[in-house]
C-alpha cells in the first residue's frame, strides 16, 4: 500500500505543477548548458585525436632548404623515432578567374605510389592522381568550396616562377590543414589560402629537388622523447639549411583547432558553473520558501508523532522530485542539444567524420549540484521549522506582527494608500524572504547583465584591433626581406597616402622553462599604422634593448615589465638576444610581441631590411594600387584589413566564440525563469490573503496590486544590485571565452546592462501579467479553505 | 489510588517578551486520575488550548513542571516528546488542521501508519458517522465533517490520551451527540484519559470531572457525582 506521506506527495507535486516544473526547468536548462558544452568538448577532442591518429598526423616537422633522401636513414635513427619521411613543399600562387588578387598557396608532394606514410590525405571526391601526369593535383576542399572548384576543373598556379596549368582530379582533407592561413596573418580564412597535392616527381621538377626533401616528418612514440628528437633532428638537418624542427603542437593548424577546442574547454569549464550556480542559488531559495510554506503542516505531521527524520524524508522527496528531475531532463535536453551543436561544429572543424563522445562527469556534477542546492535549501528550511514546536509550527495563518514595521506617520499615511502601506508592511515584515527573492532577482539579472558584457566585449576586441591597434588599410608581405628602399616605391604609387615599414620573424621567446615559438614584429617607434597601445590606447615606446609582449604571452611566459628574456630569432643567421620587457601591449588577438625594427636588424646584421609594409589609402584608388602591387615581382600577398577583420569576425561568430550565442540564450532563458518563479511564489504565498481582500471588498486589481507591487518592489531593488554582480560576472564569462587566439576584454557597458535591465523588467512584467490572470481567475472560497 | 495521568506544578508559558509578553499560564498546578473524563471550560483567552499543547507535547512551558504519569514532559528531549506523542497521544485541533491534499480516509491513515495498535481507518470514520465521505477531500467538506475527520484521526491510533479542542464548536446538535458518544467510547471501552475543551458548558455533565480555567489559571475543579451519557445533554 502507497503510505498515505507519498499519497500527499504526490498529490502535492500535482498541486504545484506549474510551479514545480518552473523551477525543474531552470535547473535543466543551467544543467543542459553543462552536460552540452562538456559533451560538445569531448567529442570534438576525441575526434580530432582519432583523425589524426587514422591519417596519422607526424608528431615532428622539421622543414629544410635541401637535404638529400639518403639523410632520412639518419632521421628514422634517432633514438625515440617510429618513422621518418621527407617530402617537397613549396609555395604557389594560384591566379584566380575573375580577381585581380593571386591566392597564396601551398603545395605538398605525395609519394608516387599510394598514400604517405605520415600526413595521409582523406579524398572526399574524384580520384587520386596518376604520378605520369604532371599536371594533376589534389585540391584541398574547403579552398574548393570556398571557390567554387570541383573535380575536372582546371586551375592555373606559379610556382617556383613558372606559371603552369593544372587539373584538379580529386577533392581532398587533411588534418595537417584544417586551418589556413596567408603568411603573415593571424586569422584563418579559406577562401585565401590553397593547398594542391602532386605527385614527388612533379614536384621534384617543379621545385627543382632532384633527389631531395625540404621538409621532413617524424612520428615519435613517446611525447617525452619530443624535446631530444627535435634538438637531434636540427643537429642531422643544420647543414641541409634546417630552420628549426617543431613539433604538432606549434603547427599551424594544429594549434588552431587545438586553441579552438581548448576555448571551447575554458567557456565549457568556466561559463556553464557559473549559470548552474545560479540556477541551483534560485533551487535553494525556492526550495526553502516551498518548505516555509509548508510549515502548518510539517507541524502537523509532527504532532502526530512523525519524527524529524520522517518529516525529512518524506520533503526531501519533494524536493529531490524536484530538483533531479530538473537535472535528469536537463541531462537529456544536453545530450540533445548537443548533439545538434557537435554537428556544426565538426562541419565548422572540417573533420571528415565524428566520434560521439559524452562526458559521464558532467551529469555527476550537474545532478549531484542540483540536488545538493535543493537538500541545502530543504534542510535550511526544514531546520528552521524543526526548531519550532510542533504547536507553533500549526499556528494558524498566524497574522504577522505588522506592529515593528512603523504605524507611518500622518504624512505617510496621507500620501501612501492603504494598498501601498500593505505592500511596504509584507516587504519590510519578511526580511528574509524579500531580500532572498531580491538576491534570486539579482542573480538572474547578473547572468543576463554578464553574458551581455561580454557580447560587447567581443565587439570591442574587433575594434581594439582593427581600430585602435591596426590603423592601416592594408599590409603587404614580400617574397623576402628587401631593402627598405622598396617602401619608397609603395610610396609612390598614386593613391598610396601613408607607408609604414614592418618586419615579421619566427622567434622562440624562452624564459627559464617557459617557452614559445611564435613571431616578432619589428615596427618603427613613432609607428603609426601599427601600433603597440597600452590598455588607454596610447603608443607604447619601443627601446632598442627591448621588447614589448601582450599579456597572454607575459602570462604564459611568466614575465613583467621590467623582467629579462631570450629571444631566439629563427632566421638569417639567428642571434640570440638577451632583452627586457619594457612594455605590455594590448592585444586582444593572437600573442604578438613588438621590437624596434632597427634593433632587429642590427641583431640579425642585415640592415635597412623590411619583410612587409602597412599601406594607409585612398580607398577610391583601392582596385588601381591592387593591380599596382600585384604588378610588383617582390609582393608575395596582399591583406586588405576589412578582408581580415571580416574574417575574425566571422570566426569569432562561427567558432568557440559562437558558443556566446548558445550561452546569451540560456542566460535569458534563466533570468526569465528566476523572475517567474518568484512571481509565482509570492503568489502562493498570498493566495490566501488575497483571497481575504477580495473578500472584504478589494477589486482584483486592488488585490492584484498588493501582490504586483511587492513583485515589483523586488524587481526595482533588484536590478542595481544585479547589474553590480553582473559586472563582476562578466569578467568571470569573458576570461572563459578568452583563448590564445583571441581574448575578450571585460568592459563596463553601460548598453548591456541597460538591455539586461530591460530584459528583466520584460520578465517582471510578463509573469506578473500571468499571475494576476490566474488570481483573478482563483475561486475564492477554495483559496481561503486551501488553509483550512 | 489510580495514577494520576497528568500532573502539573507551577506551570507557565509566557508568548513573547518584554512589553508585549502575554502570560498564557500563569503558574497552573493540576492533577488529572488516569482514565478520566475531563472537561476545561473557560472564557476565550484564558489558556486552555496553551494547557493542552504543553500537556499534549506539542509546545513546550516556560517554567514549571507536567507529569504524564511518572515520566517528566518538561525534561523530555524533541525525540522523546515526538515518541510520547506517536504512542500515547491523540488531538482533535481547535482549527481542524486536515492535511489539505489527501482525502479524510487518508487523513486518518496518517496516524494510523505510525501507531503501534490502531483501529482501521474506515472504523474510526464510521465511529464518527463519515463512511460516506471516505474519499472526499476535506476542501469538498463541510466544516463539521472536517472536524468528525478530525476526530476520527484522533481516536484512530486508541490513545492512551485524547486531548480535543473544541471538537463540537462547528456541530448540530445530532452530530454532536455521535461525537460525543464516539469520544466517550473511547474512554470507556479503552480506558484513555479524555481531556475536552469547550465553550458548551452542557458538556461538561458528562465529564467525570470540570476544571474552569481563567486568565490563565485554574478557577476551581468540579467533581461530577453523576455523569450523563451524550444522548441526554441539552445543546
Ligand atoms: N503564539 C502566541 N503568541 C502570543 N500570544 C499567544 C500565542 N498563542 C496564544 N497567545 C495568547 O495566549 C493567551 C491564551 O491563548 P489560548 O489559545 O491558550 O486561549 P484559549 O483559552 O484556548 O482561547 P479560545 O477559547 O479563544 O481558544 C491568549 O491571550 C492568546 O492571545
Ligand atoms: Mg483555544
Amino acid at each position: 500500500m502507497v503510505s498515505p506521506l507519498d499519497r500527499k506527495l504526490l498529490r502535492d507535486l500535482w498541486r504545484m505543477k506549474t510551479q514545480a516544473l518552473a523551477i525543474s526547468l531552470v535547473v535543466a536548462v543551467g544543467v543542459m548548458l553543462l552536460v552540452m558544452m562538456s559533451g560538445l568538448v569531448n567529442s570534438l577532442d576525441e575526434t580530432r585525436r582519432a583523425y589524426y591518429e587514422r591519417y596519422r598526423l607526424a608528431d615532428v616537422f622539421a622543414p629544410v632548404v635541401r637535404a638529400p633522401d639518403r639523410v632520412l636513414a639518419s632521421l628514422a635513427g634517432i633514438e625515440g623515432v617510429s618513422a621518418a619521411e621527407g617530402r617537397i613543399t613549396g609555395s604557389a600562387l594560384i591566379d584566380m578567374p575573375g580577381s585581380d588578387l593571386p591566392v597564396q598557396a601551398r603545395a605538398v608532394s605525395l609519394p608516387d605510389f599510394g598514400q604517405p606514410r605520415l600526413n595521409a590525405v582523406y579524398l572526399s571526391a574524384g580520384r587520386w592522381i596518376d604520378r605520369r601526369r604532371s599536371h594533376e593535383i589534389l585540391l584541398l576542399k574547403s579552398f574548393a568550396d570556398a571557390h567554387g572548384l570541383e573535380a575536372g576543373d582546371t586551375l592555373s598556379a606559379t610556382m617556383h616562377g613558372a606559371r603552369r596549368s593544372f587539373e584538379i582530379v580529386g577533392i581532398a582533407q587533411s588534418p595537417e590543414f584544417l586551418y589556413t592561413t596567408a603568411p603573415g596573418e593571424l586569422v584563418p580564412d579559406d577562401s585565401r589560402f590553397g593547398v594542391i597535392w602532386m605527385s614527388r616527381t612533379a614536384m621534384e621538377a617543379a621545385y627543382d629537388l632532384d633527389g631531395a626533401f625540404n621538409e621532413a616528418l617524424m612520428d615519435i612514440g613517446r611525447e617525452e622523447d619530443l624535446p631530444s628528437v627535435l634538438a637531434a633532428a636540427d643537429r642531422i638537418l643544420d647543414a641541409y639549411g634546417a630552420v628549426g624542427a617543431y613539433g604538432l603542437e606549434d603547427q599551424f593548424s594544429n594549434r588552431f583547432v587545438a586553441e579552438e577546442i581548448a576555448g571551447l574547454r575554458a567557456s565549457s569549464a568556466g561559463v556553464p558553473p557559473i549559470f548552474l550556480a545560479v540556477a541551483a542559488f534560485l533551487l535553494n531559495i525556492v526550495i526553502s520558501r516551498l518548505l516555509q510554506a509548508e510549515r502548518q503542516q510539517i507541524g502537523l505531521i509532527k504532532a502526530f508523532g512523525y519524527t524529524n527524520a520522517e518529516v525529512t524524508a518524506h520533503y526531501f522527496k519533494l524536493i529531490l522530485t524536484i530538483a533531479a528531475g530538473g537535472a535528469v531532463l536537463g541531462c537529456l535536453l544536453g545530450l540533445a542539444a548537443g548533439a545538434v551543436l557537435i554537428g556544426v561544429y565538426v562541419q565548422y572543424y572540417k573533420f571528415p567524420f565524428l566520434v560521439f563522445e559524452i562526458d559521464p562527469a558532467s551529469f555527476i556534477i550537474a545532478v549531484s549540484a542540483s540536488v545538493a542546492a535543493a537538500a541545502f535549501g530543504g534542510l535550511f528550511a526544514l531546520r528552521r521549522i524543526f526548531a519550532l514546536t510542533p504547536a507553533v509550527a500549526m499556528r494558524p495563518p498566524t497574522p504577522p506582527d505588522y506592529s515593528g514595521t512603523g504605524r507611518f506617520g500622518g504624512l505617510l499615511k496621507r500620501v501612501l494608500d492603504q494598498p501601498t502601506r500593505m505592500v511596504l508592511r509584507r516587504f519590510v515584515r519578511h526580511p528574509g524572504r524579500s531580500l532572498g527573492a531580491i538576491a534570486g532577482v539579482s542573480a538572474g539579472m547578473a547572468l543576463s547583465a554578464g553574458m551581455m558584457t561580454v557580447l560587447a566585449g567581443f565587439d570591442e576586441a574587433v575594434e581594439t584591433t582593427f581600430s585602435v591597434i591596426d590603423r592601416s588599410d592594408m599590409s603587404v608581405s614580400f617574397i623576402e626581406p628587401l631593402p627598405d628602399r622598396t617602401l619608397h616605391a609603395l610610396a609612390q604609387l598614386d593613391g598610396v597616402i601613408e607607408v609604414e615599414a614592418s618586419r615579421t620573424l619566427p622567434v622562440i621567446l624562452r624564459n627559464g622553462v617557459h617557452s614559445y615559438r611564435g613571431g616578432v614584429s619589428g615596427i618603427t617607434s613613432g609607428a603609426r599604422l601599427q601600433r603597440a597601445v597600452d590598455a588607454n590606447g596610447q603608443a607604447l615606446t619601443l627601446r632598442g634593448d627591448g621588447i614589448i609582449l601582450t599579456p597572454a604571452l607575459a602570462d604564459i611566459l611568466q614575465l613583467q615589465t621590467g623582467d629579462r628574456l631570450r629571444v631566439d630569432i629563427r632566421q638569417g643567421r639567428r642571434p640570440q638576444l638577451d632583452l627586457v620587457v619594457t612594455g605590455i601591449a594590448e592585444s586582444l588577438l593572437g600573442a604578438p610581441s613588438y621590437m624596434e625594427l632597427p634593433a632587429l636588424n642590427r641583431a640579425l646584421g642585415e640592415p635597412n631590411r623590411v619583410s612587409g609594409a602597412y599601406l594607409r589609402i585612398d580607398p577610391l584608388r583601392r582596385d588601381a594600387i591592387y593591380a599596382a602591387l600585384d604588378a610588383m615581382p617582390v609582393v608575395a600577398g596582399i591583406s586588405v584589413k576589412q578582408d581580415a577583420r571580416e574574417a575574425f569576425q566571422r570566426m569569432m561568430d562561427n567558432g568557440a566564440g559562437a558558443m556566446r550565442f548558445v550561452m546569451a540564450a540560456v542566460a535569458a532563458l534563466i533570468t526569465f525563469g528566476i523572475v517567474y518563479n518568484t512571481a509565482r511564489i509570492a503568489y502562493a504565498e498570498s493566495a490566501h490573503d488575497l483571497a481575504s481582500l477580495r473578500v472584504i471588498g478589494f477589486s482584483k486589481g486592488e488585490a492584484a496590486f498588493v501582490l504586483l507591487g511587492e513583485l515589483g518592489l523586488i524587481v526595482l531593488l533588484a536590478l542595481p544590485a544585479g547589474a553590480l554582480l553582473g559586472y563582476g560576472l562578466s569578467h568571470a564569462i569573458a576570461a572563459g571565452f578568452s583563448t590564445d587566439l583571441y581574448q575578450v576584454p571585460a568592459i563596463f557597458s553601460p548598453d548591456s546592462l541597460g538591455v539586461a535591465g530591460l530584459a528583466v523588467l520584460a520578465a517582471a512584467i510578463f509573469s506578473g501579467w500571468m499571475v494576476k490572470r490566474e488570481s483573478d481567475r482563483a475561486d475564492l472560497v477554495s483559496a481561503l479553505k486551501s488553509r483550512e | 489510588m489510580t495514577q494520576n495521568a497528568f500532573t502539573t506544578k507551577n506551570l507557565t508559558k509566557v508568548y513573547g517578551e518584554g512589553e508585549t509578553a502575554v502570560h498564557a499560564l500563569r503558574g497552573v498546578d493540576l492533577d488529572i486520575p488516569a482514565g478520566e473524563f475531563v472537561v476545561l471550560l473557560g472564557p476565550s483567552g484564558s489558556g486552555k488550548s496553551t494547557l493542552l499543547n504543553i500537556i499534549g507535547g506539542l509546545d513546550r512551558a516556560t517554567g514549571g513542571q507536567a507529569w504524564f504519569l511518572d515520566r517528566e514532559l518538561t525534561a523530555m528531549s524533541d525525540r522523546q516528546l515526538t515518541r510520547y506523542r506517536r504512542d500515547h497521544v491523540g488531538f482533535v485541533f481547535q482549527f481542524y488542521n486536515l492535511m489539505p491534499s489527501l482525502t479524510a480516509l487518508e487523513n486518518v491513515e496518517l496516524v494510523t501508519e505510525v501507531a503501534e495498535d490502531p483501529m482501521t481507518a474506515e472504523a474510526a470514520l464510521a465511529m464518527v458517522g463519515l463512511s460516506n465521505r471516505a474519499d472526499h477531500f476535506p476542501s469538498e467538506l463541510s466544516g463539521g465533517e472536517q472536524q468528525r475527520v478530525a476526530i476520527a484521526r484522533a481516536i484512530a491510533k486508541n490513545p492512551t490520551v485524547l486531548f480535543c479542542d473544541e471538537p463540537t464548536g462547528a456541530l448540530d446538535s445530532e452530530t454532536g451527540r455521535t461525537v460525543l458518544t464516539a469520544l466517550r467510547d473511547v474512554n470507556e471501552r479503552l480506558g484513555a484519559t479524555v481531556l475536552i475543551v469547550t465553550h458548551a458548558a452542557a458538556t461538561a455533565n458528562m465529564a467525570d470531572r470540570v476544571i474552569h480555567f481563567a486568565d490563565g489559571g485554574i478557577r476551581d475543579v468540579l467533581l461530577n457525582s453523576t455523569k450523563l451519557s451524550p444522548d441526554e445533554i441539552e445543546w
